[in-house]
C-alpha cells in the first residue's frame, strides 16, 4: 500500500448525500478480475451521457458537462468533498479502488459508510469527518473559488484551509500508523500467527463443531 | 457476572490479541465466498506467497453473474464467465469446505445457502465479501461483510481486523397485522432511523414481533440491517433458530449437536444487559410498506401519497428528495396506489426463501399478471428452495398466473447477468436496494414484500394486499 503523509490537492465538491457504492463505479465494471483501471469508469452514469461498457475507449465518450468533475477547474482533484453517508451500499472494494484510481487521495465528509470507510484505508484513501458547519463552509469556500485546495497532514491530523484555519480530525492510531507507513495488514497480523494457532487450538477443543 | 448483550457474547468469545487503540484481531469461523469479490483477493495471497490458513472455513458458490435461465447454453456474457471460471479455478486450486459452483443442485444465493446447510451455525463469526452478510446474524451469530482486501485478509490469517462496534436494540413489540410481514417491518425500521441510522453499532433485534418469526423472516430483517448503516444486524437463539437447524447438511449430530444446542441456548442477550441505544417499533402499527425514492429510508405506507419535498426544511434532505423523484419519473403527492408497474421481480437474498415464495404463491393462486406488467420473474434463492418450491406446486401457481420461474441466483437484485429493467421501467421489486441503476441503467425500483410485489404483478400497479382477500 502506497504511505500517507501530507497532500497539498485540489479539491473537488461533490454535493450530494448518500453516494452509494453502485454510482462510484457501476456494477457492469465489477465484473473485472483486476484490481486496477476502475478510475474512467469512477462515477460513470453521471460523468458519461451514453451507458458505459466494460473494455471501452473512455476517452471517446460523451462527458455530461453537467457533472461537476468534468468541470475544467476540478481536474486533477485529489480532494473530494461529500455529504453525509457517502459511500452506503455494498461492501465491494472496487468503490475505494475506481476513486485512487481516478486520483483521490482523500475524502472529507460529514459522515461514511462502515464498511467503506474501513475498505477506504485499506487501499491507501483517507477518509475524513468533520463537523456537519465545516463541512458546509469547504463546501462554500470551495465553490466561490477556483483552485480551491487544502493541505492535509495525517501525522499532525490537521486540514489547513487556504485562509489559514486549520481544523484537526480524529483518526485511529492503529489506521493512522498503517497508512502513514504503508504497511501490509496481512502481513502485521501475520506476527501474531502463534496467538492465532492457540486461539483455534482452544475453540476447536470448546467447540469441535466449527471445525468440521 | 455482569449481564451481557449478545454482540458482547459474540465478540469476547473471539477476540485473539487487542491493539492498545483498541483494534482487535477476531477469529473467523466461517468464510462465505462468491465469484466478484474474490477474484483480486486469491491473486494478492498468490502474488505473496501465502496459502489459505484454514480452507475448511470456506463455503462457496457462484451467484451474482450466472445467468436464470437457459442453463445449458452456460455463462453467454464473457466477462461475467471470466469471473465464474476464475472462481472455479481458485476454489479447485485451494479447496473448501463445500462449493456450489453454477448448475449445482445446491448452487444458490451465498446468503442462502450458508443457513440451508446450516454452515451458518449461532455463535459463529461469518464473514463474507458482501455487505449482505448481515442476514446470517439471524443465527445468533456475529456476520458481517467485508471488502475483498478484508477477504485476503480472513483468507491468509482467519482473523479479521475490527473495533468493537456499539450496541443498538430494535424492539419490536406486539402483533403484526394480517398481510404485514418482516420486510414490512425492517422497511419500517430504515423508515424510522434513516439509512444511516445504524452506523457504527451491531444491530440486535428483539421483543415479541421479532421472536414470533420464522427463520425466514429473521433473515429477512437481518439481511437489510446493512440498508439501515449497521454492519451486523443479530437475532438471538431461541427454539425456532434449533429446530430450523436440526439435520441440516453441516449441522452436528448425535452427542455434538446436543452439546452445541446447550451452548447456543445461551446466545441471546441477559436480563437486564443494556445497549448503546434502543428503539422501539409497536408490531400493531406497522402497514405495508413500499419505497418510492433511490434510498430505502424513502419509504412510506402503501395507503401513503408521495411525499412532497417542499414539506422538507433540510436544504440538502429536499434537494435529494426532488433528485429522487426525478428519477423516479414521479410527482409529489401521488397516491401510491396509483403507480404502475411495469416488471415485478421476486428474489434476492432479502426474499426468495421457501416461505417467501409461499407468501407471493399464495396471492398470486387463480389470479394473473395485469396486462401492463411486461414480467414477472420470480427467481428462487438456490437449488434446494427451488425444489421444495416444486414438490409444493408453488411454480405452478406461477406459471398459470404467467409469472416466469427461474433457475436460482442474484439476477434482477443486481442485475449483473442479463435479467435487467430497461431504461425508465418501474419494478416492484422484494430486494433490499433501489439505488439508482441497481437493477438496469435507468431502471426504477420499488422495495416491497413478496406478498405486495405478487399483489402489484396481478394488478399491475401497487395496492394493500390486505384488500385483495
Ligand atoms: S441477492 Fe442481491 S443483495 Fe443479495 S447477495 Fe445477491 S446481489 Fe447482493
Amino acid at each position: 500500500m502506497k504511505p500517507f503523509t501530507v497532500l497539498d490537492g485540489l479539491v473537488a465538491p461533490l454535493d450530494r448525500a448518500n453516494v452509494d457504492t453502485d454510482a462510484i463505479i457501476p456494477k457492469q465494471f465489477l465484473k473485472s478480475i483486476k484490481r486496477s483501471g476502475f478510475g474512467p469508469n469512477a462515477f460513470d452514469e453521471w460523468r458519461y451521457l451514453d451507458v458505459g461498457q466494460p473494455g471501452q475507449d473512455n476517452s471517446k465518450r460523451p462527458l455530461n458537462p453537467d457533472f461537476v468533475l468534468n468541470q475544467p477547474r476540478y481536474q486533477g482533484a485529489q480532494i473530494l468533498l461529500t455529504r453525509d453517508n457517502f459511500g452506503c451500499g455494498s461492501s465491494r472494494e472496487h468503490a475505494p479502488w475506481a476513486l485512487e484510481d481516478y486520483g483521490f487521495r482523500v475524502l472529507i465528509g460529514p459522515s461514511f459508510a462502515d464498511i467503506f470507510f474501513n475498505n477506504s484505508f485499506k487501499n491507501g484513501l483517507l477518509p475524513i469527518k468533520l463537523g456537519a458547519d465545516e463541512v458546509d463552509e469547504l463546501f462554500r469556500q470551495c465553490i466561490a473559488t477556483e483552485g480551491y485546495s487544502l493541505k492535509v497532514d495525517l501525522a499532525a491530523q490537521t486540514v489547513t484551509r487556504p485562509d489559514g484555519r486549520v481544523i484537526a480530525f480524529d483518526v485511529d492510531p492503529f489506521r493512522k500508523e498503517c497508512l502513514l507507513n504503508g504497511w501490509d495488514d496481512i502481513g502485521l497480523t501475520l506476527r501474531h500467527a502463534d496467538k492465532i494457532r492457540a486461539f483455534e487450538a482452544q475453540r476447536r477443543a470448546a467447540h469441535p463443531y466449527y471445525f468440521a | 457476572m455482569e449481564a451481557q448483550t449478545l454482540y458482547e457474547k459474540l465478540w469476547s468469545s473471539h477476540v485473539v490479541h487487542q491493539e492498545a487503540d483498541g483494534t482487535a484481531l477476531i477469529y473467523i469461523d466461517r468464510h462465505l465466498v462468491h465469484e466478484v469479490t474474490s477474484p483480486q483477493a486469491f491473486e494478492g495471497l498468490k502474488l505473496a506467497g501465502r496459502k489459505p490458513w484454514r480452507v475448511s472455513s470456506i463455503v462457496a458458490t457462484a451467484d451474482h453473474n450466472t445467468p436464470t435461465d437457459h442453463w445449458d447454453q452456460g455463462i453467454q456474457d464473457p466477462v461475467s464467465r471470466q469471473q465464474v471460471e476464475t472462481l472455479d479455478a481458485n476454489i479447485r486450486e485451494v479447496g473448501a469446505l463445500a462449493y456450489f459452483p453454477f448448475k449445482d443442485e445446491r448452487q444458490g444465493i451465498v446468503h442462502v445457502i450458508g443457513p440451508e446447510n446450516g454452515a451458518t451455525l449461532p455463535g459463529m463469526t461469518v464473514v463474507c465479501g458482501d455487505s449482505h452478510t448481515s442476514t446470517h446474524g439471524a443465527f445468533g451469530c456475529l456476520a458481517h461483510g467485508i471488502g475483498t482486501s478484508e477477504v485476503e485478509h480472513v483468507l491468509a490469517t482467519q482473523c479479521l481486523l475490527q473495533k468493537k462496534s456499539k450496541t443498538l436494540l430494535i424492539k419490536v413489540e406486539g402483533q403484526l397485522g394480517r398481510g404485514v410481514t418482516a420486510k414490512d417491518i425492517v422497511l419500517a425500521i430504515i423508515g424510522r432511523i434513516g439509512t444511516a441510522g445504524g452506523t457504527g453499532y451491531a444491530m440486535e433485534f428483539g421483543g415479541s414481533a421479532i421472536r414470533a418469526l420464522s427463520m425466514e423472516g429473521r433473515m429477512t430483517i437481518c439481511n437489510m440491517a446493512i440498508e439501515a448503516g449497521a454492519r451486523a444486524g443479530m437475532v438471538g437463539v431461541d427454539e425456532t433458530t434449533v429446530a430450523y437447524l436440526k439435520d441440516k447438511p453441516f449441522a452436528p449430530t448425535g452427542e455434538s449437536w446436543d452439546k452445541a444446542v446447550t451452548y447456543w441456548r445461551t446466545l441471546k442477550s441477559d436480563e437486564g444487559a443494556t445497549f448503546d441505544k434502543v428503539v422501539e417499533l409497536d408490531a400493531a402499527t406497522i402497514q405495508p410498506q413500499v419505497t418510492w425514492g433511490t434510498s430505502p429510508e424513502m419509504v412510506v405506507t402503501v395507503n401513503d401519497r408521495v411525499p412532497d419535498p417542499a414539506g422538507e426544511a433540510d436544504p440538502v434532505r429536499r434537494e435529494g428528495m426532488e433528485r429522487a423523484l426525478k428519477y423516479m419519473g414521479l410527482e409529489a403527492n401521488t397516491p401510491m396506489s396509483e403507480i404502475r408497474v411495469d416488471q415485478v421481480f421476486i428474489g434476492s437474498c432479502t426474499n426468495s426463501r421457501i416461505e417467501d415464495l409461499r407468501e407471493a404463491a399464495a396471492v398470486a393462486k387463480g389470479r394473473s399478471k395485469a396486462d401492463n406488467v411486461r414480467r414477472v420473474l420470480v427467481v428462487p434463492g438456490s437449488g434446494l428452495v427451488k425444489r421444495q418450491a416444486e414438490a409444493e406446486g408453488l411454480h405452478e401457481v406461477f406459471l398459470a398466473a404467467g409469472f416466469e420461474w427461474r433457475e436460482p441466483g442474484c439476477s434482477m437484485c443486481l442485475a449483473m447477468n442479463a435479467d435487467r429493467l430497461e431504461p425508465g421501467e418501474r419494478c416492484a421489486s422484494t430486494s433490499n436496494r433501489n439505488f439508482e441503476g441497481r437493477q438496469g441503467a435507468g431502471g426504477r425500483t420499488h422495495l416491497v414484500s413478496p406478498a405486495m410485489a405478487a399483489a402489484a404483478a396481478v394488478t399491475g400497479h401497487f395496492v394493500d394486499v390486505r384488500t385483495l382477500g
